[in-house]
């Protein structure tokens, strides 16, 4: 049996199921007022129903992960493809333990969509099954990974919870830095889902620019760089000359301390995210003709914001310690055994640290110093945002030890 | 002078308590209020938070002396997040750019290392290294901040435990009314002839140790309490960060923490810094995957992957280490393997494979060609690049002698042969070679793969042979003797905060007073669920009591009234 | 219990975090392994570019300058002729200069030393052991040590003559 190609096609249906699933939540929570309806039977039926689709979609997804794992030969956790479509897998099965404590649909229409950009996400990265380097060599790297994700994947929903509770209560009548900062929020999971939407695009299109640029070494050229931009060409590498031509003539150089062969093709993808994300923000702005959280707030209406509250919290509280296990204590043992020292201050590690802090300070405000409400739903964003410094930026952006799992 | 009557604070129902309680130790009735409560909506919106228990704290008390300020300043729990808050704004800050000890090229001096920041990252790099960010995790004021932490653990958590220890070990049974009408979760019934305390306290008891409460009756007062133990989380986990801040501190103490490095070629055996211990790399090698161990076909574009990196050590004590430098005195101690992930360990030393270059140059080959014999091979030569023999024979009455020796060759200022570095990567050999038959000895040089006579018309040539090669490996030496007590530290850590967040301490009240029922609940989190415990007790007994839960807002003195009433709960 | 006897336990263990603050800041300072002036010159043994061993010890009650070098090193080499002249001025009143090669095989430190005329003993480091027991970062490196063995300077780069009469006095005493 070939378990490589079986995991993919696995993937690739729980990917359509995810998004079958995140329809179905929200005709659960915007379809309640349709006519000759009992808002509640319909909420709750529907949530069933999406819950169910979920459970089916992440038993593929499962699949996908044992199949791998076996046609692989080592857990599917060795690079930034599988990473992320495991981080996927966590954040569903989060939802889904959640979902099963306090049963409500609204969870589902933003925690799935949130499993699903991520699977998109990790769809971007080159996905075939190396054979592991030795510094991977490790059961560590199983225990290590898995269990971070995991713990990752359960505060991600503290954050899905946390902008429910903004999308919910904060006051849309007026402007003012929480509407701003929420569609701030909004408009920056457009940039991703942007960048998912015009990667695929390109990566279909043959449609390559390809720069040489030369190295320095203490002032002086040392070797030739070639690289091939995906997506057309705004910015080129610092002193580069196109050695084929691309859609378009870029528009300027990245600047000389943006070294590295990638630095530069990865500005120029941030660039294009943030335009396509823009775009989409405009043209849902246009549609909508309101503020994206003052169109989704009517729809959240007869939520209990404490109980969402609560849910968000209780992701948080739970997620911490696993998150703490994984990323920080298996971290420090692997780290221990593998370079013979728990902590060298790399960047993947002080990001790590960063989130450890920031969640411990949210307990503490939210225990001690009575953070509930809006301030905690904020800080359970500004969380999650953290997390993904810590697996994307850092891991493509600053590459310290870690940097065999980025692309 | 009268100690008691300065230091106490007497309660309605005769308990004396310390300055500071905000809710009587024994009854719980608050205790700061200024006024008389003037109904209840009052008494229940100036209720004091239920934080600790309403105990008396040292750093609430007393703010006089300096000793009190400065552990004040420590028991602060803003003061504690706020550190959290520049700890991380520092540790973002040092990834910026990398710390020193990341710097990819070789900066050997501090101007060196100024100059790379300043060339590669500009004026922000410039900035960054005026600052001290280049070695910010090794600062004194890092380490200032990180010990604070911990200061602030051990007080904080004192400050907090002994009052939390003395009120939860004394569970108000039998509170005063206005404690229970303080509850965020409460209800109450005007008591009627089908109510009765001596019929409803049981069955409710029996009730709650069904839900695996554990349950306390003082007269008509009932008290269910669940999972006590999960108050101690917050301290069992702060001790155990206590623990491992205590063994990454004592690192520093002489003896308990070792890290060198030591790089070996094939064959050698070199000290190891530090330790008594010779370490020798008998063979070093690198394995990579066969194409046909891939997983998938896989386009490396004629690269290759590692799958191994191993390096096979005898480990040697030298019984001559209190004299550094002298002749050692080996005796074997171990034979093993250093891979990967796996390193060599004798007693608390550890061998890390942490670098492995192969195929570096150690010996270049040459043959001794007679060109005035018809190109005849006379006999082999071999110069080793780290200890070249001074002269050898090659054939009979035939020898060569080494008269210069540049490894890393090229021509200095004044135009002479100079070496760059001490690194064979560039080695450039004089030799001259002297025949016992009287012939005048003749010069040769080898450099740049090429050989150089001084004669033009020249009888001695040399032909190159395959060279001798070597792996290089670089093994971490390392011991870490803290390294128990930060693991164990760790799992206190875990256990905390498991026993903390995943356990919630509920406590239920039934309560007979005069003509009343009180129902109040209290718990540390997760409220939903305790509303779910008191509504399964109040629907399965069938008492009519409306519970009212207080909106999760936060818990500021001044709540508005109206949004408490909003969103209280209505129960059927 | 009251104030008056819970004070003196507060106090007790804020020194006690006091002292704990101090070592830490005093250990992330204190670069382990550093020969530092004040210190004691640690004791070793070394081969002579002749073959016979001299012991740092066996110099005591001589004022010594250690001086760590390499062939490829350009100050290095600079500096040479000025150690040479100092040594050859003070030898009679007490001073050795001592040089260390920093692990160069035998051929390359005789083709160094015999062109330049030194006279002073020269130590072959071949496994770089004493180097790194000295902690040495860039060369040349310089260590004058008292004829009581302790280290009363250390010049890290190349010193002229000037400098390097300097300090010799300050051993010679």
């Amino acid at each position: 049996m070939d378990y490589l190609k079986l995991s993919d096609n696995l993937l690739l249906i729980s990917f359509f199921i995810y998004l079958i699933a995140s329809i179905v939540f929200t005709v659960a929570i915007t379809g309640k007022r349709w006519a000759n309806r009992d808002p509640e039977l319909h909420t709750k039926r529907y949530g069933s129903i999406g819950f169910i689709i979920t459970v089916v979609g992440f038993l593929s997804q499962l699949g996908y992960v044992v199949t791998r794992w076996i046609g692989g030969g080592h857990s599917p956790t060795s690079n930034m493809f599988e990473f992320m479509a495991f981080l996927s897998f966590t954040i569903i099965f989060a939802f889904l333990v959640l979902y099963a404590i306090y049963r409500l649909p609204v969870l589902g229409l933003f925690a799935v969509p949130l499993g699903l950009i991520m699977l998109a996400y990790a769809s971007v990265f080159p996905r075939e099954v190396t054979p592991l380097i030795p510094p991977l060599q490790s059961y560590w790297l199983k225990i290590h990974v898995t269990t971070a994700a995991l713990g990752e994947g359960i505060l991600s929903i503290g954050f899905a919870a946390g902008l429910i509770y903004l999308v919910r209560t904060v006051d849309q009548k007026v402007k003012s830095k929480s509407t701003f900062w929420l569609e701030f929020v909004l408009s920056t999971v457009l940039m991703l889902i942007g960048f998912i939407i015009i990667v695929s695009i390109y990566a279909g299109l043959d449609q390559k620019t390809s720069f040489e640029f030369p190295q320095y070494k203490d002032g002086q050229v040392q070797s030739t760089q070639n690289v091939d931009y995906v997506l057309p060409a705004i910015v080129a590498p610092y002193d580069s000359k196109i050695t084929k031509q691309g859609p378009m003539t870029p528009l300027f150089e990245a600047p000389s301390w943006m070294e590295g062969k990638d630095a530069a093709r990865k500005l120029n993808t941030l660039i294009w995210s943030i335009i396509t994300g823009l775009i989409l923000y405009g043209l849902l702005r246009l549609i909508l003709r309101k503020r994206l959280a003052a169109a989704m707030q009517p729809w959240l209406e007869d939520i209990d914001p404490d109980l969402i509250d609560e849910i968000s919290y209780r992701a948080i509280a739970i997620g911490y310690p696993v998150y703490t296990l994984g990323a920080l204590v298996f971290a420090m043992i692997w780290a221990a055994e593998a370079w013979g020292r728990f902590w060298g201050w790399d960047p993947k590690e002080v990001w790590a640290l960063i989130v450890w802090l920031f969640y411990s300070a949210y307990l503490h405000l939210r225990l001690s110093r009575g953070w509930l409400g809006t301030k905690s739903a904020w800080m359970s964003v500004i969380g999650f945002v953290i997390i993904l410094i810590t697996l994307v930026v850092v891991n493509l952006v600053i590459a310290g030890l870690h940097s065999y799992a980025g692309v | 002078m009268d100690q008691t009557d300065l230091d106490q604070v007497k309660c309605e129902c005769g308990h004396a308590n310390p300055v500071g309680t905000l809710l009587c130790e024994s009854c719980g009735k608050p205790l700061d209020q200024s006024e008389e409560p003037d109904g209840e909506k009052q008494a229940r919106h100036e209720f004091p938070d239920m934080r600790y228990e309403g105990m008396a704290r040292r750093s609430q008390t007393y703010n006089k002396s300096i000793v009190d300020r400065i552990w004040n300043f420590f028991s602060s729990v803003k003061i504690a997040v706020w550190m959290i808050v520049i700890t991380l704004i520092a540790c973002a800050l040092g990834t910026v750019f990398p710390q020193e000890q990341y710097i990819p090229v070789p900066v050997p001096t501090e101007a060196d290392v100024a100059q790379f920041y300043e060339k590669t990252y500009g004026v922000l790099g410039k900035i960054y290294y005026a600052l001290g960010f280049h070695n910010l995790f090794d600062s004194w004021w890092f380490v200032t901040l990180l010990v604070m932490i911990g200061m602030s653990l051990v007080i904080c958590s004192l400050d907090r435990v002994i009052p939390l220890y003395k009120a939860l070990s004394k569970p108000r049974v039998n509170p005063h009314e206005s404690f229970l009408k303080g509850q965020k979760l409460r209800g109450e019934a005007v008591v009627t002839d089908d109510l009765d305390a001596r019929k409803v306290l049981p069955e409710a008891a029996a009730l709650l140790k069904k839900k695996g409460y554990r349950t306390y009756q003082e007269g008509t007062s009932l008290l269910g309490e669940k999972a006590r133990f999960s108050r101690w989380g917050p301290y069992i986990n702060h001790i155990g960060l206590i623990i491992f801040l205590l063994g990454t501190l004592m690192r520093s103490l002489p003896g308990m923490y070792l890290n060198e490095f030591a790089w070996i070629r094939e064959g050698e055996t070199v000290p190891l810094k530090g330790t008594p211990y010779y370490a020798k790399s008998v063979s070093a090698k690198v394995d990579y995957y066969s194409e046909d161990e891939f997983p998938e076909k896989l386009d490396l574009r004629g690269g290759v992957i590692a799958k191994n990196y191993q390096t096979d050590i005898i480990l040697y004590r030298n019984e001559n280490a209190d004299l550094p430098g002298a002749e050692p005195k080996l005796t074997k101690l171990k034979e093993g393997i250093a891979t990967v992930n796996h390193p060599f360990t004798y007693e608390d030393l550890s061998l890390f494979q942490s670098s492995l270059l192969p195929m570096q140059l150690r010996a270049l080959n040459f043959t001794l060609v007679d060109q005035k014999a018809g190109n005849k091979e006379l006999g082999k030569i071999k110069l080793d690049l780290f200890s070249p023999v001074a002269e050898q024979k090659v054939a009979d009455g035939i020898s060569v002698r080494v008269i210069a020796y540049f490894p890393d060759f090229y021509l200095n200022k004044e135009g002479k042969p100079d070496t760059k570095t001490g690194q064979p990567n560039n080695p450039m050999f004089a030799l001259e070679i002297r025949n016992a038959d009287g012939t005048p000895p003749e010069k040769l040089v080898y450099v740049q793969g090429g050989t150089i006579s001084d004669k033009a018309d020249a009888r001695y040539t040399l032909g190159i042979e395959k060279p001798d090669f070597y792996n290089l490996t670089g093994l971490m030496v390392r011991k870490d003797k803290m390294m128990p007590m930060i693991y164990f530290g760790s799992v206190i850590f875990l256990i905390g905060v498991a026993m903390g967040l995943y356990w919630q301490h509920r406590r239920i009240w039934v309560h007979f007073a005069g003509d009343r029922l009180y129902i109040a609940g209290h718990t540390n989190k997760n409220w939903f669920g305790l509303r779910k415990e008191v509504e399964f007790l109040t629907t399965r007994m069938n008492l009519p009591v409306q519970l009212v839960l207080d909106s999760a807002k936060p818990a500021k003195k001044k709540r508005e009234t109206g949004e408490s009433k909003e969103t209280a709960k209505q129960n059927g | 219990m009251n104030k008056q006897s819970r004070t003196p336990i507060r106090i007790a263990i804020l020194g006690v975090l006091l002292v704990a603050l101090v070592f830490a800041i005093y250990s992330s300072y204190a670069k382990s392994g550093e020969v530092e002036i004040g210190d004691a010159a640690p004791n070793f043994s070394l081969m002579q570019l002749d073959g016979t061993p001299l012991k740092l010890s066996d110099l005591q009650g001589k004022a010594v300058l250690l001086n760590f070098w390499a062939s490829w090193c350009d100050p290095c080499k600079a500096e040479m002729p000025d150690l040479e002249k100092e040594y050859g001025k003070w030898k009679d009143k007490g001073l050795v200069v001592v040089g260390v090669n920093i692990g160069e095989t035998p051929l390359i430190v005789n083709q160094f030393v015999e062109p330049r005329g030194l006279t002073f003993p020269i130590l072959l480091d071949a496994k770089n052991e004493i180097t790194k027991l000295y902690n040495i970062g860039p060369i040349p490196t310089s260590f004058f040590i008292d004829a009581e063995g302790k280290v009363v300077d250390k010049v890290v780069g190349q010193m002229n003559e000037a400098i390097i009469e300097n300090k010799v006095a300050k051993i010679l005493r």
